[in-house]
């Protein structure tokens, strides 16, 4: 298997300019004899299906949901960074560099994090010019918040609705091409396979949704921007319909997956209610620039939080990471609030819960200055919870949130089969072993309007356009393999729901590979889950007939599937890698105070994984991680 | 608590569809009223039925998918609130409990509670956009914006494009949904330039998609989970006279 970075030579601040220069292009002429497949519109696949368009190369754009505009993206609360350093505080590209290396414990290359943090400014001209309403200052200036994870301003938002704001933006500008005919959009479809040709990407299998029709879609090129696998935990923040069935049918068509093992626990989501919960809801991270974090000091203390005085306190993130304080990075915050409880000290229904208290905040600047900051989180918080929290703190514990994990991508974003991309939370490339907040958003948008559209390019340059269509042999044996798939979900008629499958490979998932990970564990869950999956097979129950219509069922079926398989690769993951770095914590590899131990010496590298059969174990391969201008230093916030 | 479920069963767009009722005990007060649809499909599906089919996704109340009429309300009972976000603590225990899909001649239903609402998509086409290509914006703080027009432009763009407003009409007029997104961008100056072209094509649009004329019931306002305001209308209606005008 080819891993090669495909790293530009030169000095890390020349590198994509050189690139840019070096890349071969397609004349403007040509550009519209080129077929490109982008599976997914939400902010990575939107931005490059309209961008692509608007340089007018003809597109094909897929998405499961009944309309772009609902694309998982949507939900993103918080903000998006950029080193435009308005604040005048210090910012440049080299920090939001730094800080995206650090914040992912080393893990990440740095020529394709440098690179993520040059185009970040552009991100920002493009969206206002779209009018995306991001906050502003009084004098009309554009306002920005603190992500943890970094000691500068460089956050812009829309109110708690950022991800919503750009995501309109992006499908606003990816409507303007749909009208003018060089996007032609496909919602309501899933893709259910790739048809490999002669080693190259070439086309698609997918299902309507509505009528329940497999066709076949030839191209010179596609893209996956199908997000992140989080709901393999089946509790997440994720959207109900996030899944990793693109990634996964491309992995097992020889894409190699990365670092599935890094999953983002996110430490502020409000707690799980009960066992109908079906998914977890957010408290965006920008609540810590003014809410801190605590726990009673004393186990089991049941009073009520007003009734606890402030000397029997434990605001322990302030107290263990004093520069950081409530603005410590995910992981590290998602830690200590496990410790905490695991300790007895947690509140709340199951003493699952920690809090986020903003009375000093309400006292420091009013309630109406808070509401105008996070009215519409509050909002939710007291909708779900009927618990009012500008009277009383916020109860919040550690919810899945991202995976950092993704299919292998080189800096050109192309994964190791020529002419199959991936971006947007679906590749590994830039967040390493931990994503900071604010940069999903960034690294979505910078993939799909400012470096996939060049990139993808140099690869089309060198082929002829339309060298394969629809009626080639590999486009048969894909439909009939993915036809088999679903007929036989149909028929085995059991007695168990998807659902309760989900659940529990969820829960192996989430206790064996959650916050904390240990051999003897993951070794468990290497044997459960095959087990799971063999009765899945046997005794699902997925009704509707002949799958010729509207059949949620059947859709979750197929994806529970594959995250049956995959979970198994991401403990095997978990597996291997015998040191403690970002989301992944070792017990076996931690320093004395619990906090992460890297193995720089034996695991600078990222995993990628290369599909052997669903029997049989992967085949791991290393690209080797190179550090030049950054030194691999403990990643300390104290 | 118990409740007793009355909800529209249609297998397919040319189903003549009926409702169906399901008695459901053991309802926690904390679930949510999709977490509640949840339970009750488990046990069709165990009990070898067909689960209701209702669209869902980020059940945060920000991507728009679910659309349903409940007790005959857009969204049910709880104001400024999706139907995700409603929670079963604004019922009690011995309810009847009317579900039904969003019901107006442009949004067709696909199956049960799921209609297909990809004229929205359409009316964006027409011209919910700022002519802009990539690459071609120059610096973001370049054209200061006064804090209240960019708030005020941020409340329309607040749309989640549910289709509340249209459901709930009696004309299933869909002026807020045009409105909202013609306001959030004539807030800003990015978007002033192509306004009134703007407003004529979304309009046009909208009437070729066969939705219903305003006239002033103000339905929409009171159920949009988003609270936008009929101002919108009044501001599109403003716009698109003055193009028309214009354009004799
Ligand atoms: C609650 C929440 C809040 C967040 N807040 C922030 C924040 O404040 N800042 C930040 O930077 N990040 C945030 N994130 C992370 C960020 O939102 C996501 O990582 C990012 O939006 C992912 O974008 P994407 O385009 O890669 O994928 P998505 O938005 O997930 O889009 C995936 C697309 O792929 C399609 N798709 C998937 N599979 C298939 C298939 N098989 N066939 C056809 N189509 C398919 C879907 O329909 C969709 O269009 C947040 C995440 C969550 C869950
Ligand atoms: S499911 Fe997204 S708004 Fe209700």
């Amino acid at each position: 298997m080819n891993l090669d970075s495909n790293i530009p030579s030169g000095p890390l601040e020349k590198k994509w300019e050189s690139r840019r220069f070096d890349l071969k292009l397609v004349n403007p002429a040509n550009k519209r004899k080129y077929n490109i497949i982008v599976v997914g519109t939400g902010l990575a696949g939107g931005s490059a299906a309209a961008t692509l368009g608007e340089l007018g190369y003809n597109v094909k754009a897929f998405c499961h949901n009944d309309s772009p505009r609902r694309a998982h993206s949507i939900a993103a609360q918080g903000g998006i960074n950029a080193a435009k350093n308005y604040q005048g505080d210090g910012d440049s590209v080299f920090r939001l560099f730094y800080d995206t290396i650090k914040g992912g414990d080393f893990r990440a290359r740095e020529a394709n994090v440098y690179r993520l943090a040059e185009v970040s400014t552009n991100i920002i001209d493009q969206c206002v010019a779209q009018g995306v309403p991001f906050a502003r200052e009084y004098g009309g200036y554009l306002a920005n918040r603190s992500f943890g994870g970094a000691q500068v301003s460089r956050t812009f938002y829309a109110r708690g609705q950022t991800g919503q704001q750009l995501l309109l933006g992006c499908y606003q500008a990816l409507s303007r091409q749909v009208a003018s005919g060089q996007v032609k959009m496909y919602p309501r479809t899933e893709m259910l396979d790739i048809v490999v040709v002669d080693g190259h990407a070439r086309g698609i299998i997918t299902r309507n949704l509505v009528t329940g029709k497999i066709e076949r879609h030839a191209a010179d090129a596609v893209v996956l921007a199908t997000g992140g696998y989080g709901n393999v935990f089946y509790l997440s923040t994720n959207a109900k319909n996030c899944n990793v069935t693109a990634a996964f049918r491309a992995y097992k068509r020889g894409a190699a997956f990365a670092n599935p093992c890094y999953t983002q626990i996110h430490p502020t989501c409000i707690p799980v209610s009960g066992d109908y919960q079906s998914k977890l809801t957010l408290m965006s991270e920008s609540l810590r620039n003014d809410g801190r974090i605590w726990v009673p000091k004393k186990q089991g203390d049941t009073r009520a939080p007003g009734d606890i005085p402030e000397s029997e306190r434990d605001y322990y993130l302030e107290r263990k990471y004093p520069s950081f304080g409530n603005l410590a990075p995910r992981d590290v915050a998602s830690r200590a609030a496990k410790e905490a409880c695991d300790d007895g000290r947690g509140v709340g229904p199951g003493g699952l819960g920690v809090y986020l208290d903003f009375a000093d905040s309400i006292a420091r600047l009013g309630e109406d200055a808070i509401r105008q900051r996070y009215g519409n989180l509050f909002h939710m918080y007291a909708k779900i919870t009927g618990e009012d929290p500008y009277k009383s703190p916020m109860r919040i514990y550690p919810a899945v949130h991202y995976t950092m994990g993704g299919l292998w991508v080189d800096y050109h974003l192309m994964t190791n089969v020529p002419g199959l991309y991936a971006i947007g939370e679906a590749n590994f490339s830039d967040h390493g072993a931990n994503r900071l907040g604010a940069s999903a958003l960034m690294q979505g948008l910078a993939d799909g309007y400012f470096v996939l559209p060049y990139t993808i390019s140099d690869y089309l340059a060198s082929q002829k356009p339309g060298s394969v269509d629809d009626q080639h042999a590999a486009f048969d044996a894909c439909e009939t393999d993915v036809r088999e798939r679903v007929a036989k979900l149909l028929d085995i008629n059991g007695k168990r729901t998807v659902d309760s499958f989900h659940r529990e490979l969820g829960k192996i998932i989430w206790d064996e590979c959650g916050m904390a990970r240990n051999k003897a564990g993951l070794k468990q869950a290497l044997q459960k889950i095959p087990a799971l999956r063999e009765e899945f097979w046997e005794n699902v129950c997925v009704p509707g007939g002949t799958g010729e219509t509207f059949n949620q069922s059947l859709e979750k079926a197929g994806r529970v599937a594959d995250f049956m398989e995959f979970g198994e690769m991401m403990c095997r993951d978990a597996l291997v890698r015998e040191e403690s770095c970002g989301g992944h914590l070792r017990e076996e590899h931690q320093t004395a105070d619990g906090e992460a131990k890297r193995d720089d010496e034996n695991f600078c590298h990222a995993t990628a994984w290369e599909f052997q059969g669903v029997d049989k174990a992967p085949k791991e391969h290393r690209e080797p991680l190179e550090f030049e201008n950054v030194e691999l230093a403990v990643r300390s916030y104290k | 608590m118990r409740v007793t479920l009355h909800v529209w069963r249609q297998n397919g767009p040319d189903d003549k569809g009926q409702i169906v009722r399901y008695p459901l005990d053991d309802v926690s007060e904390h679930m949510s009223f999709l977490e509640m649809l949840d339970v009750l499909n488990e046990t069709l599906i165990e009990s070898g039925d067909e689960p209701v089919a209702f669209d869902h996704d980020c059940r945060e109340g920000i991507c728009g998918a679910c659309s349903l009429m409940i007790n005959g309300v857009a969204h049910g009972p709880q104001a400024g609130t999706t139907a995700c976000q409603l929670h079963m603590r604004s019922f009690k225990d011995g309810d009847e409990i009317y579900i039904e899909p969003w019901r107006a001649k442009a949004f067709p239903v696909i199956k049960d509670l799921v209609v297909d609402r990809s004229a929205f998509d359409r009316i964006i086409s027409a011209g919910g956009y700022v002519s802009v290509n990539t690459g071609s914006a120059q610096d973001a703080n370049l054209v200061p914006i006064g804090k209240d027009d960019a708030d005020e432009a941020f409340d329309y763009a607040t749309c989640i494009g549910c289709g509340a407003c249209v459901a709930s009409c009696k004309n299933a007029s869909a002026m807020l949904f045009v409105g909202a997104k013609f306001s959030h961008l004539e807030k800003l100056p990015q978007g002033q330039v192509e306004a009134d072209r703007r407003a004529t094509a979304m309009v046009e649009q909208m009437d070729i998609e066969g939705f219903g004329n305003c006239t002033n019931q103000y339905e929409c306002q009171a159920v949009c989970p988003k609270e936008i305001k009929v101002d919108a209308i009044a501001r599109l209606n403003r716009a698109f006279s003055r193009s028309t005008v214009k354009n004799g």
